[in-house]
């Protein structure tokens, strides 16, 4: 598959301060997440992409395009959604996102049409011909999201989609971004400090931490390993039931005289633990899927985020983890 | 399918011409203005001029009128006339631009949207561009394009032999007002992309020329020297209009030092909208 976004030496620097230190890397995944506190360097990013910054050195990819040469093909592929509140006086939600989605290359009768369909999709249907500024801030959100999907693009980037928002409002925007994920034939760029947002949306995560990428996580395959991942607690000592499920193909530790650590093989069910532990006469007092959340990855990342590793293509564009 | 049925598709249709789209601004902006009664007015106002104009030039070729006064000349359609005329719709050109300017940039940087016009396939300058274009077109209607009408009524008056002895008079008109319309437009916009209220701006452009004339007219009379006009933007202007109009008196500024000035506070006002349209701004350190 071709990176949709790949990194190359990119340093962004504004005066003396990096905010951008020596970027590496490509992301292929059909939603990205940039994660990282505040001041991590996110918005500078999703910025530096869209050509709105200069990079002091290194460049960008976005699309096969160099952003530093061909930044007008990058902004004809992409919709943009920006953190802050951002509209044009005066104008009703419908010429609003009409004149955005003509700004993007629409002639005037498909832009009114595509500004109705967006606008309806967004949910702001029944209020589409009340002027933006009267919107609540959740309004002004979906507004946001519908003059970035109204021309169709190709790549979406979101900057903090659901700040903001209340819990309703949030779950609607969430809601709305799975879909176009799942129905469009788009990628997305999500970028925002709020883990559930990322988790609940992205495949590929990139944290970065004080301007640098600290890590790369393959959400879906984070997933699938957790699920093969189990801690178990008995009322005996546990080496013969250890044995047993070595015996079943798992991979086995003991973490204590009556803990275990398994990664279940490929064949194995959590059924056949149960069974390996009746017939080994232990009795099963705690089951536990390990959950690597994104909440645990973040963390880990922030700790070792001091010394960060370089990330070489390879690892970024595979399904690297923090098993 | 109805509308409100549709889910999110991406769009295949066709796409507009690149070199076209600065002119979505434009007719968004005029789109805005046009519902402005005020404007309406102001522009009846401004063809005031330009009829009495037509009829000066209509009088000397009416026979009873010719006759009624014999050989006394009501007034002479020269060069000096037709400057005249572009001094007066320069003034109109002035005051539209205080107040029709302001309102074109600042709301969009008041309300940050900057950056959902330059996350598109748009320069800043296509948005200067379409920007200015508004402005640039009403006054186009009132100085060169009434300047040239009325050129025209007095060659179709006087004769083919008259266009050919003064055809410097339309070129003089044509290229004198769109110095002016292009100082005014980037003035304008400069005002209005550094200050976000409307009124401020619009008052700041007409303290930029009333200010800066006060401090030419302070440096003239103290320092004895005519240079002090340079910062007169109004005497600026109508030196080189009356370079372009051969007028043989000499005016307070040598055409070249009005020319350079001229250029410099373009260039200055250029800077200072480079620097203040941008997607989001930053602070150095």
């Amino acid at each position: 598959m071709q990176p949709v976004i790949e990194l190359d030496g990119l340093e962004v620097r504004f005066g003396n301060r990096t905010i951008l230190d020596h970027l590496d890397g490509s992301l292929s995944g059909r939603a990205i997440g940039l994660l990282g506190p505040n001041g991590a360097g996110k918005s500078t990013l999703i910025n530096t992409l869209l050509g709105f910054y200069r990079p002091f050195r290194g460049t960008a990819r976005v699309a096969g395009y160099d952003i530093r040469t061909g930044i007008r093909s990058v902004r004809n592929l992409i919709g943009y959604m920006p953190e802050n509140d951002s509209f044009i006086a005066g104008m009703s939600a419908v010429e609003f996102v009409r004149y955005m989605a003509e700004l993007a290359g629409l002639p005037s009768d498909a832009a009114l049409e595509r500004a109705h369909e967006a606008l309806f999709y967004v949910g702001l249907g029944e209020a589409r011909y009340r002027k933006v500024e009267e919107y609540s801030l959740g309004m002004k959100q979906l507004a946001k999201l519908a003059q970035a999907i109204a021309h169709g693009p190709k790549l979406l980037f979101l900057d903090e989609p659901t700040n903001g928002l209340d819990p309703p409002a949030r779950q609607r925007m969430i809601r709305l971004i799975r879909d176009i994920r799942e129905k469009g034939d788009l990628h997305l760029v999500l970028c925002s400090h709020l883990l559930r947002d990322v988790e609940e949306t992205c495949e590929e995560v990139l944290i970065l931490k004080e301007g640098r990428i600290v890590h790369y996580a393959n959400l879906d395959e984070e997933r699938r390993l957790n699920r093969k991942f189990v801690e178990i607690e008995t009322d005996v000592e546990g080496e013969s039931f250890a044995q047993g499920l070595r015996d079943l193909g798992c991979e086995c530790a003991l973490a204590g005289a009556r803990r275990l650590k398994l990664v279940l093989g490929e064949s194995t069910e959590v059924r056949d633990v149960y069974r390996v532990a009746a017939e080994r006469g232990a009795n099963i007092r705690r089951l536990n899927f390990r959950r690597d959340s994104l909440e645990d990855i973040f963390l880990k990342a922030m700790e070792n985020g001091a010394a960060p590793p370089p990330l070489p293509s390879a690892a970024v564009n595979g399904a690297s983890n923090v098993a | 399918m109805a509308v409100y049925k549709r889910g999110y598709e991406p769009y295949e249709g066709r796409l507009t011409p690149q070199w076209s789209r600065f002119l979505i601004i434009s007719r968004y902006a005029w789109r805005s203005l046009s519902d402005s009664k005020w404007l309406l007015i102001y522009l009846v106002l401004c063809a005031i001029a330009p009829v009495v104009c037509a009829v000066f030039i209509y009088l000397p070729h009416n026979a009873a009128v010719a006759e009624l006064f014999g050989k006394f000349r009501l007034i002479e359609i020269d060069p000096a006339f037709f400057q005249t005329f572009l001094r007066a719709q320069g003034q109109m050109a002035f005051i539209l631009a205080g107040f029709v300017g302001p309102g074109l940039v600042s709301p969009d940087l008041t309300n940050n949207a900057l950056p959902l016009y330059l996350c598109r396939p748009f320069s800043r300058t296509e948005y200067v561009l379409g920007k200015m274009a508004v402005l640039a077109v009403l006054m186009s209607a009132i100085t060169w394009v009434p300047g040239l009408l009325l050129f025209g009524f007095q060659a179709y008056l006087a004769g083919f032999g008259w266009m050919t002895e003064n055809w410097f008079i339309a070129a003089a008109l044509f290229l004198g007002s769109w110095i002016w319309i292009v100082t005014l437009c980037l003035l304008a916009l400069a005002m209005s992309a550094w200050v976000k209220w409307k009124i401020v701006a619009g008052t700041l452009i007409f303290v930029v020329f009333f200010v800066a004339a006060g401090f030419a007219e302070a440096i003239t009379a103290t320092l004895h020297t005519d240079l002090g006009h340079v910062l007169n933007l109004f005497e600026v202007i109508r030196t080189i209009w009356h370079w372009l109009f051969r007028q043989t008196d000499n005016p307070r500024l040598p055409i070249a030092v009005a020319c350079t000035a001229l250029a410099v506070f373009c260039a200055l006002c250029y800077l200072l909208l480079n620097k203040k349209l941008r997607a989001y701004h930053v602070e150095r350190s």
